[in-house]
């Protein structure tokens, strides 16, 4: 048959791009993999010897002090706009005494932790796959590695221990700082009173809204430094590689920590008894 | 003696186990997505002596170094150091071997965020020595390749031959039976180069440090071979018995394996390799 018959380009073609689209799903899992026994190794490591506590003193400085700044202003923002947007809507119902309940509510159980978590990540999921980018791709990893210290000990589990204790803490301050914002707000245009804003806002908030305002920080603190962390340990292709994992890092963080999200508010609004 | 008739070692062909070799690998291969690179490679190292591995670039040197640190692991074969097969190490037992041998980058590898002094003790912090321990062992092995003043200062402030200084006492300072160089004068200028070769000559012949060193700069293998460290007049002297302590008063053995097409071409003696007919060692020897 000559190897010109269509027939056989096409079947040659079919073999070719099947055999691709295996290769891409092939890589995928060994990423998957990969990546879940990174972060499955970033938390057994807690459990046994040698604990690197200096290490995780400094993480907790960068990611925790170092995101301070963030977590402020992105909460007083976010409670701020809160308040514009809903107490127009209640001022038309005359029901702007509501405001304070709305506004302690979605940035307790939903804007506090989810913004503050995809921001927090733009800064450290970045920060961090650089920084064991550039290490990695100068041999530092390795040179630790010839020393006798497991990588996964000095550099994962500081970074995902210090994201997860110090996120939840962020999120507390962002969502305080977003009810001083509401609350600004609140006050010089909705002329809402400074006893009847906090009161409600305080009262509106159970164990529950608490509960997921907490824990959701901890779920997105892990995400965020094990994926940073998991990018820049698989650095491909030097000083351009870095750069790429970078990128990936903040994306693949930012679209976790969402996915994440949708399924830490179902699970916690089912445990809550509520059955939506 | 066979000194003109090189050891050329066939492909693939087992290396007989030595007990007493401090390193063997026999029929040891290795790849990547790109292909096989190592393709049954076979050589030991002896206590005491030193082995230099040449090749061109992209022939496994590194590679061949990084297996005997249980940096990576071989596709076949075995690899043997200080009598332990390394594949039948756990992760955990990987690490604790690692702190028995040293080992040199090429770049140096410095940790660039702490500073010479805690790069150097980075080991002996790691096995938490006291700090009235670490100190002077830190600024000994500072002093040994003549950098103490530095011990305060970051590895960006120094010049690239000062940062594989730094990595080289950084290698000794746990005292390790045996130093891994990978290519430690690569990029640097002839003076510099000059400098490292001594301080390396210099722990071989002062400590008795067995070494496996990857080079591609045959002038650095035949300066291994044909020079030593004199220790009571504290400088460089020729080696009339061309490295090998057998001949007569050398302190040390040294030893060449040229790495081709993914094995060891050759083993033997530096002599031997000057005066090989081989028209492939003769290339690299031009």
């Amino acid at each position: 048959m000559p190897a010109t018959d269509p027939k056989l380009l096409l079947g040659s073609d079919h073999s070719a791009l099947s055999a691709r689209l295996l290769d891409i799903v092939k890589r995928w899992v060994l990423a998957v993999q990969t990546y879940a026994l990174l972060a499955a190794r970033s938390v057994t490591n807690i459990f046994s010897p040698p604990h690197y506590i200096t290490d995780l003193f400094e993480q907790m400085d960068v990611i925790g002090v170092g995101s301070l700044p963030i977590a402020i202003f992105s909460g007083a923002f976010i409670g701020a706009v809160t308040v514009l947007q809903t107490a127009a809507q209640f001022a038309r119902y005359g029901q702007t005494q509501l405001t304070g309940d709305v506004v302690a509510v979605s940035l307790v159980r939903e804007l506090g932790p989810t913004i503050t978590g995809l921001l927090v990540a733009g800064r450290n999921a970045s920060g961090i796959a650089s920084e064991l980018g550039s290490m990695l791709v100068t041999e530092q990893v390795d040179a630790m590695r010839a020393m006798g210290t497991d990588p996964t000990r000095k550099l994962v589990t500081p970074r995902m221990l210090a994201a997860v204790l110090m996120l939840p803490l962020l999120v507390a301050i962002a969502d305080f700082s977003g009810l001083v914002g509401g609350f600004v707000i609140a006050s010089t245009s909705q002329h809402l009173g400074a006893v009847q804003f906090w009161t409600r806002a305080i009262n509106a908030l159970d164990f529950s809204d608490l509960m997921q305002g907490l824990v959701k920080p901890v779920v997105f603190g892990f995400i965020l430094a094990t994926i940073g962390c998991y990018q820049g340990l698989n650095v491909r292709g030097g000083t351009q590689g870095v750069g790429r994992a970078t990128t990936k890092a903040v994306v693949a963080s930012s679209i976790l920590i969402l996915v994440a999200d949708f399924f830490l508010d179902k699970l916690l609004l089912f445990l809550s008894g509520h059955t939506l | 003696m066979t000194d003109a008739t090189p050891t050329t070692i066939p492909i693939a062909a087992p290396a007989i186990p030595s007990p007493d070799a401090l390193i063997s690998f026999e029929s040891v291969r290795l790849g990547f997505d790109e292909g096989e690179i190592l393709r049954g490679v076979n050589f030991r190292v002896a206590a005491g002596e030193t082995k230099v591995l040449i090749g061109e670039t992209g022939a496994g040197k590194t590679l061949a170094l990084k297996l005997a640190a249980g940096l990576l692991s071989p596709d076949s074969g075995t690899v043997r150091v200080l009598g332990q097969d390394l594949s039948l190490l756990s992760e955990r037992e990987l690490f604790a071997f690692r702190r028995k041998i040293g080992f040199v980058f090429q770049e140096g590898a410095l940790f660039d965020s702490m500073t010479v002094g805690e790069n150097v003790a980075y080991r002996l912090r790691e096995d938490q020595l006291h700090d009235d321990e670490i100190e002077p062992r830190v600024r000994e092995a500072l002093r040994f390749v003549e950098l103490e003043h530095t011990i305060e200062q970051f590895p960006s402030e120094l010049s690239g031959g000062m940062r594989r200084r730094v990595s080289i006492a950084r290698a000794l300072v746990d005292r390790p039976a045996i130093v891994l160089y990978d290519s430690p004068t690569a990029g640097l200028d002839p003076i510099t180069s000059q400098t490292i070769m001594t301080m390396i000559l210099r722990l071989r012949d002062s400590q008795g440090v067995t070494s496996l060193l990857a080079t591609h700069r045959l002038q650095d293998a035949f300066g291994l071979a044909n020079y030593r460290f004199d220790v009571a007049a504290n400088r460089v002297v020729h080696d009339e018995d061309g490295g090998l302590a057998e001949k007569g008063h050398s302190t040390h053995d040294t030893r060449f394996v040229v790495l081709r097409n993914g094995a060891a071409y050759f083993e033997g003696e530096p002599r031997a390799l000057a005066a090989s007919p081989d028209e492939y060692l003769k290339k690299f020897l031009v």
